[in-house]
C-alpha cells in the first residue's frame, strides 16, 4: 500500500510538489503568526515589560485573536485611490515573499525536503524577491496620499540601493560554489567541510545589512518612519489588506533568514557535520522538545486559571510526545537536516527582533551614503579578491598564470 | 503539446499587453502592462530551455528598468498628463510608415511562409549546462567584444552622470 503510494507520487511529481507547496506555505503562515508574538514579547522583555498575557497562557493565542480582528476589520478604499492597483499591490508584496520559498532546500534533498532544485536557484530568487518592491511602490502610489507616496519613493530607492549590495555578496558564494542550484551551494559547503561564513566573512557581513534594509526593518525602517511619516507606504490600508503586508513584511524576514542559513550558515547541515565523535548532537532535537515541556509544565503549575492549566498540561504532553518520536533512530535521521535549518533560521529571526530591540534608526543619507559609498565597494572588493585567490588555487591555472607573470 | 499550448498563451499575454502599453493614457498603468509584456516573453524564454536568460530578463527588465521607470512615473503628475490632448501632431507620418512597415513585414511572411517554423526549443540536455555555456561564451569566446560593449556603457554612464553634474551646478 505505502510503497503503492510512493510510487504514485513519483510517477506524477507535479501532486507531490503541490502537497510539499500546501505544507510549506501553512508551515509558513504559523511561523509568520508566531514570529510577531515572539517580536511582541521579546521586545517586551528587552524594555522589561511583560508583553501580551491575556489571551491564552502567555498570550500564546495572540496571533489567533489578532488574525480574526484584522479579518473582521472594514476594509477601506480610499476616495482618489486608483482601485484595481490598490488592491493589487499587497498581493503582488506577499506572492513575491512566498514564491521564493520553492527553490530554498529545507533538508537534504534525498529526504524529501525541496520542492525544487532549479540550476538558476539563486538568480531565481534575485529575480523574484525583486519583483516585492513593486507591492510597496505601487500600494505608495495608488493610495493618492502624500505619506504613502514618500514612503514609497524612499523605499524604492532603499531597495534597489541594497539589492546591488546583497548580489554582490552573493557573488563571492558563487564563486566558492561553482554553482547556481542551492542544493548544490550547501552540498559543497558539506565536501568543503566548512560553512561559507568563515570562507566568505565580509560577504555575510554585507549580505546581513542588506538584508535587514530589503526588509525594511529597524534600523534600515524608513520607508515606514512613523514619526515622519505616520506609516509609510502603508498609511492608507486596513483590516486585511493592510495584514497581507504585514504578513509579506514578516515573510521577507523569514525568507532572508532562509537565504543566509543556505549561502553561508550550511544550510541543512549539523554544526560539525564531518567530526564524528560529536555525532551525539543527533539527538539535540530530543534534548530540545524535552527541556520545552518541562518549561511548559513548571509553569502550568504556576498557573491558577483552571482552563489555561489544562491547555498548557496538553501543550506539554505534545512537546513530550514529539520528544519521544524524534528519538525514534529513523525519524531522528529524517527531520535531522529540517531540525538544524530552522534552528539557525530562528537565530536569524531572533537577530532581527534584537536589532529592532536595540538600534536607532539611520538618517536617509546615511543609509544612502553606507549603501553606495561603503557596502558596494566592499562587496566589489570581495569578488575580486575572492576570484584571484580561487584563481590561484586551482593547479592549472596557477601554473599557467606563473610562466605569464615570472617568465 | 503541453509547451505549445504554453507558447501561444504566453505570445498572445505579451502581444495583448504590449497594445495595452500603448493604448492606457495613465502611465503607470502602461508600466504594469509592460512588466507583463516583460514577464510574457521570460515564460518563452524558459519554454525554450534557456531558464538563464528568463532570470536575467527578470532580474534587469522586471527588477531594474521598470523599477526606476515606474519611480519616475510616480514623481509626474498623473493627473495632468491624463487630461491633456494627444501631443503627437505628425499622426499622418507615422500611419504612413506603420503601413510601409506592416506591408514590409506582410510580405517578408508571405515570401518566406513555406519554410515558417516555429523556434525550435533546445534539445534536454542543453537544460543543464545553460549558464555555464553562456558563461564560457561571454568571458572565453567573445571576450574583447564583451569588454568593448562594456565600457561603451560605462562610458555612457559616466557622461550621463557628468552632465547631470553639469547642471546641477
Amino acid at each position: 500500500m505505502l510503497q503503492n503510494v510512493l510510487q504514485f507520487l513519483n510517477d506524477h511529481y507535479l501532486i507531490l510538489a503541490t502537497i510539499k507547496i500546501l505544507i510549506v506555505f501553512a508551515v509558513l503562515l504559523g511561523i509568520v503568526a508566531y514570529l510577531v508574538l515572539m517580536e511582541r514579547k521579546v521586545l517586551a522583555f528587552m524594555q522589561a515589560r511583560l508583553g501580551p498575557m491575556r489571551v491564552g497562557p502567555w498570550g500564546l493565542l495572540q496571533p489567533i485573536a489578532d488574525g480574526l480582528k484584522l479579518l473582521l476589520k472594514e476594509d477601506i478604499v480610499p476616495a482618489g485611490a486608483d482601485k484595481f492597483i490598490f488592491l493589487l499591490a499587497p498581493v503582488i508584496s506577499i506572492i513575491a515573499a512566498f514564491t521564493v520559498f520553492a527553490v530554498i532546500p529545507f533538508g537534504p534533498p534525498d529526504k524529501g525536503f525541496v520542492i525544487s532544485d532549479i540550476n538558476i536557484g539563486l538568480l531565481f530568487i534575485l529575480a523574484v524577491s525583486s519583483l516585492g518592491i513593486y507591492g510597496i511602490i505601487l500600494g505608495g502610489w495608488s493610495s493618492n496620499s502624500h505619506y504613502p507616496l514618500l514612503g514609497a519613493l524612499r523605499s524604492s530607492a532603499q531597495l534597489v540601493s541594497y539589492e546591488v549590495a546583497a548580489g554582490l555578496a552573493v557573488i563571492g558564494v558563487l564563486l566558492c560554489a561553482n554553482s547556481l542550484s542551492m542544493v548544490e551551494i550547501v552540498k559543497n559547503q558539506q565536501a568543503a567541510g566548512i560553512w561559507n561564513v568563515f570562507r566568505q566573512p565580509v560577504a555575510f557581513i554585507i549580505y546581513l545589512i542588506a538584508a535587514v534594509a530589503e526588509t525594511n526593518r529597524n534600523p534600515f525602517d524608513l520607508p515606514e518612519a512613523e514619526s515622519e511619516l505616520t506609516a509609510g507606504f502603508h498609511t492608507e490600508y486596513s483590516g486585511f489588506r493592510f495584514a497581507l503586508y504585514f504578513m509579506a513584511e514578516y515573510t521577507a524576514m523569514v525568507l532572508v533568514s532562509a537565504i543566509a542559513v543556505t549561502l553561508f550558515w550550511g544550510g541543512w547541515l549539523r554544526p560539525f557535520a564531518s567530526v564524528h565523535w560529536l555525532n551525539f548532537l543527533d539527538y539535540t532535537p530530543v534534548v530540545v522538545f524535552l527541556g520545552a515541556g518541562v518549561v511548559v509544565i513548571l509553569g502550568s503549575i504556576k498557573n491558577p486559571v483552571p482552563g489555561e492549566k489544562l491547555f498548557l498540561f496538553a501543550v506539554a504532553g505534545l512537546c513530550f510526545f514529539l520528544a519521544v518520536v524524534v528519538a525514534i533512530p529513523p525519524v531522528n535521521a529524517w527531520i535531522q537536516g529540517v531540525f538544524w535549518f530552522v534552528a539557525k533560521v530562528m537565530v536569524f529571526l531572533y537577530a532581527f527582533i534584537w536589532y529592532r530591540g536595540t538600534f536607532p534608526r539611520y538618517r536617509y543619507d546615511q543609509l544612502m551614503n553606507v549603501g553606495w559609498r561603503v557596502m558596494i565597494p566592499v562587496g566589489l572588493a570581495n569578488i575580486i579578491v575572492t576570484a584571484v585567490v580561487i584563481y590561484w588555487w586551482s593547479k592549472p591555472h596557477a601554473a599557467a598564470a606563473a610562466t605569464l607573470l615570472f617568465r | 503539446m503541453v509547451a505549445e499550448v504554453t507558447f501561444f498563451i504566453l505570445s498572445a499575454l505579451a502581444l495583448g499587453s504590449a497594445v495595452m502599453v500603448i493604448t492606457r493614457r495613465n502611465p503607470v498603468h502602461s508600466a504594469l502592462w509592460l512588466i507583463v509584456t516583460l514577464f510574457s516573453v521570460g515564460g518563452v524564454f524558459l519554454i525554450l530551455r534557456a531558464p538563464f536568460l528568463f532570470a536575467v530578463q527578470i532580474i534587469l527588465y522586471v527588477g531594474g528598468i521598470m523599477v526606476l521607470i515606474i519611480f519616475v512615473i510616480m514623481l509626474v503628475s498623473v493627473d495632468v498628463s491624463g487630461r491633456q490632448q494627444q501631443f503627437s501632431r505628425q499622426w499622418l507620418v507615422g500611419l504612413t510608415t506603420v503601413l510601409i512597415l506592416a506591408a514590409e513585414l506582410g510580405y517578408a511572411l508571405y515570401r518566406g511562409s513555406k519554410g515558417f517554423l516555429l523556434a525550435r526549443s533546445a534539445p534536454a540536455a542543453a537544460l543543464e549546462n545553460n549558464t555555464q555555456a553562456i558563461g564560457t561564451a561571454l568571458y572565453q569566446n567573445y571576450m574583447l567584444p564583451v569588454e568593448i560593449a562594456s565600457i561603451l556603457l560605462l562610458v555612457a554612464m559616466v557622461g550621463a552622470v557628468l552632465m547631470a553634474k553639469r547642471k546641477m551646478e
